[in-house]
């Protein structure tokens, strides 16, 4: 415990992300098993314990504490396990009583053995054992809110860092694996093979595509198309199970049962979840697909209402096969592989799941004319794939290209301002900006933290403290002087702003330091841009 | 807080010491560091420690508080009852200021900034010894430690150089006038140098200090790949700490911690007690759980959190 202890401690005043993956590193590599097994599924939230909550502490913090020093201490400190930690008053612990810090390992054991009526005398006992750095590790570790800035992914980082391994393989496997991950740690130090996970409906990573920078490709070596804006999603299908993964490996299952439902089908698939609308593509391309904002209605819920179901009916457009049956295909080339997503469709729900067309260009030429025309089929752009690419996960320079319509821009006027964090903390780098209504008044359409030079931001983040006319907390109120032009790969129409717009990706692309804020675009003309 | 005729003041800082009065009593440091502040030279009325004078039918006299250079109890005695105001104090040890004296009286008015069971100061040196460790595995950084201007900055500085730490410390323009008037009255500071003479690289390895509101500004960025720390008793709490980015808290500081604080409520054993600027409610609550008569008095100009 006492090494688990420092490892928070030490964690919860690292800003660099490579400190925070040294520490974690060396902490799995240097404590023994169970122990190190059960602390990184602490940090990656895969820990729970039914009867032992924070509820328990608060009752144990009670009967020991004076109950009005230990509230008005819980409102200034804002956090009960850090309140208890810093004001536990230890009695001497019985003759016959274990005395001194638990192990990791025993911890859990007891905290999981435990019934609800007996969480608060545990935790009272367990609290004397240990000293205040002691005491809020195994107060964070038994509740589950670490809140201590690492996620999950980051965890998992350290651990392949630690073992010398590829972060995707460990991702791969993760799924399948329980705390303490005893396997994972086997197949770290060398002592036997990776994990087989074949029967396990587990996630695996990604293959991503990098932005088309060089000017042209061979189109004889690839194929195009269309790149929809929805969310990327991965299905597994095993014998028993169904279950839908984000692009992060997050288990979005719940939220969308109609797909999971109708999934009937042994392997993994890849594609993009849709809602079923008319904003996205037209009839020479796709289409039927509603806007992102549509399905971002869905996104994020743990669970959707009947209604929902109805009015927003979700569909998943396929891209590719990683898994036929139980063959794991990901390093056979795109050009066998389609044809097997092409026979796989079929077993599918019609209506639920389609194939990603492929668009016939004969050459780079062509292919420019198809993207130039994708914003007025409301398609965000294209994709090419190389023909002979395996799947692999990440991103592999030269096998999969995403190649975006231009971006819209528009002349807006920063209004507020705030700082960064990490290296840019002590900058003002995010900006709030807005144009005119009919009315003459600046509305808020979007905000913006990249597109500038490292010496734009300096000079923006001048600007800032140069013109504050008002301070709110961590925001500034900057004199309505400065333009920005902003680009944006589209707007939509948006409840929650009172301009009634919201962009996608928004990045200030110039300073116009020349215009006029009366120059700036009017509302009006941002509306004109909605697909 | 308005000028007044006559002001009795315990201590420098500026939620204790304002402008415009026309008379101040105060021990001379104090009227120093208002001099310093305000550069008003309001008619000082030097008082030195255990010295008693008379206002009317009223004796009076100031005993060290422990707090900063200068900071003083006042006691007050009419009509054979005593009231001791202990503006701010700590009961530590600090070779900066004289040590806090226990002062017998009927009415105890005392601070509670750090009225909370929550708030424990830990051994100094061990706080500061992070510091120098820290200093050791980083040789290409320096380590910036935020510390109030009046009395902190001083007092880790002087700490530092009592553990046998000779190297120059390097400051922010605003705590210079401070410390050399610290060492007109005495206090060795050893050597010092102003960031604003020195290239980044000579601060690699070495220890900056500046006040609080720099920590995360554009200043900050002269320096060589700082590391921040922040000594303050509010750094007991972490999630203080991870507000303000601070990478190495160091709980220190000039205020009474609960401990102190109950503690010398027992020993001054007074028959009441007032509790005034900071967590009167839970400094109360503990003396009616012990039948010590105390109340809330509540007055104007907390400070801020900086002053911790």
């Amino acid at each position: 415990m006492e090494e688990f202890a420092k490892l928070i401690d030490r964690l919860i005043y690292t800003r660099s992300r490579n400190q925070k993956l040294d520490l974690i590193a060396a902490y799995l590599r240097d404590t023994p098993d169970p122990h190190r097994g059960w602390a990184l599924a602490a940090l990656t939230g895969d820990l729970e314990f039914p009867n032992a909550k924070i509820s328990a502490v608060r009752t144990a913090a009670n009967e020991r504490l004076d109950p009005l020093l230990f509230k008005l201490s819980r409102d200034f400190v804002g956090d009960t396990a850090e309140t208890v930690a810093l004001i536990w008053e230890a009695r001497p612990q019985p003759k016959d009583a274990e005395t001194g810090p638990i192990s990791v390992g025993d911890l859990v054991e007891q905290l999981h053995n435990v019934a609800r009526k007996d969480a608060p005398a545990l935790f009272a006992q367990l609290l004397d054992r240990h000293d205040p750095d002691g005491r809020y590790a195994l107060i964070k570790l038994a509740t589950g809110a670490m809140r201590i800035g690492i996620s999950a992914r980051l965890a998992k980082t350290a651990f392949a860092q630690a073992f010398s391994l590829n972060v995707d393989d460990v991702e791969e496997v993760w799924h399948a694996l329980q705390p303490p991950f005893l396997p994972l740690f086997d197949w770290g130090e060398g002592k036997t093979h990776k994990p087989d996970i074949s029967d396990a409906a587990c996630f695996r990573p990604f293959m991503l595509a990098h932005p088309l920078e060089e000017e042209a490709v061979d189109m004889a070596e690839y194929v195009v198309e269309w790149k929809w804006d929805g969310i990327r999603v991965q299905i597994v299908g095993t014998r028993d199970d169904v279950r839908l993964f984000s692009r992060g490996g997050d288990d979005i299952t719940a939220a969308f049962p109609d797909i999971a439902e109708n999934f009937d089908a042994i392997g993994v698939v890849d594609g993009e979840l849709l809602v079923r609308g008319d904003a996205q593509g037209d009839a020479n391309t796709q289409g039927s697909a509603a806007s992102f904002n549509a399905l971002q209605q869905r996104l994020g819920r743990k669970k959707v209402s009947a209604k929902m179901l109805r009015e927003a009916p979700a569909f998943v457009r396929l891209y590719d096969i990683l898994f036929d049956g139980k063959n794991d295909v990901r390093a056979l080339p795109w050009s066998e592989r389609r044809p097997l997503l092409d026979r796989f469709q079929p077993k599918l729900q019609q209506g639920r799941f389609d194939l990603s067309k492929i668009i016939a260009v004969d050459d780079f030429e062509q292919l420019r004319l198809v993207r130039e025309g994708s914003r007025d089929a409301a398609i965000e752009g294209v994709m090419l794939k190389k023909r002979d690419s395996p799947y692999i996960a990440g991103r592999k320079a030269g096998y999969w290209y995403k190649w975006k319509r231009d971006p819209l821009n528009a002349d807006c006027v920063m209004m507020y301002a705030q700082r960064g964090s990490g290296k840019r903390s002590s900058l003002y780098s995010d900006f709030t900006f807005g144009c005119w209504n009919e009315d003459g008044e600046l509305l808020p359409v979007g905000k913006a933290y990249s597109g500038f030079t490292d010496e734009e931001l300096k000079w923006l983040d001048k600007f800032v403290r140069q013109n504050t006319v008002n301070r709110f907390g961590p925001v500034r109120e900057v004199e309505k002087t400065l333009v920005l032009e902003v680009a944006f790969d589209s707007i939509h129409s948006s409840k929650r702003h009172k301009s009634g717009l919201a962009m996608r990706f928004p990045r200030i692309s110039r300073i116009r330091k020349d215009k006029p804020a009366q120059e700036a675009d009017i509302i009006a003309t941002l509306r004109n841009m909605i697909d | 807080m308005r000028a007044v005729e006559t002001a009795l003041v315990t201590h420098g800082h500026a939620d204790h010491a304002r402008s415009g009065h026309q008379r101040v009593y105060a021990t001379p440091e104090t009227l120093a560091i208002m001099d310093l502040r305000y550069a008003t030279h309001d008619a000082g009325c030097p008082v030195a420690y255990g010295e008693v004078f008379h206002l009317g039918p009223v004796s009076i006299s100031y005993h060290p508080a422990g707090h900063v250079l200068g900071s003083a109890q006042i006691r007050l005695e009419y009509n054979d009852e005593t009231v001791v105001v202990t503006g701010d104090y700590k009961r530590r040890s600090d070779p900066t200021c004289a040590p806090f004296e226990v002062v017998p009286c009927d009415i105890f008015i005392t601070e509670a900034t750090f009225a909370l069971p929550v708030f424990y100061h830990p051994p100094t040196q061990d706080e500061l010894q992070k510091v120098l460790d820290t200093l050791k595995t980083n040789a290409e950084s320096c380590v910036l430690i935020g510390a109030y201007a009046l009395g902190k900055a001083q007092r880790v500085i002087s700490e530092l150089r009592a553990m046998g730490y000779d190297k120059p410390i390097f400051l922010h323009g605003a705590l210079a006038k401070m410390c050399t008037l610290y060492e007109q009255f005495g206090v060795d500071l050893g050597e010092l140098i102003a960031v604003s003479d020195a290239q980044k690289t000579d601060m690699q390895g070495h220890i900056v200090m500046c006040p609080p509101s720099a920590l995360n500004d554009r200043w900050s960025r002269r320096l060589p790949d700082p590391i921040t720390a922040m000594a303050s008793g509010w750094m007991r709490v972490r999630q203080r700490a991870r507000q303000r980015n601070v990478e190495l808290p160091i709980i220190l500081s000039d205020h009474a911690d609960w401990t102190e604080l109950t503690d010398t409520i027992c020993e001054v054993n007074p028959r009441e007690v007032w509790v005034t600027h900071g967590r009167e409610e839970a400094l109360v609550h503990w003396c009616g759980l012990r039948q010590i008569s105390a109340k809330a008095l509540r007055l104007v100009g907390r400070e801020t959190e900086d002053d911790g």
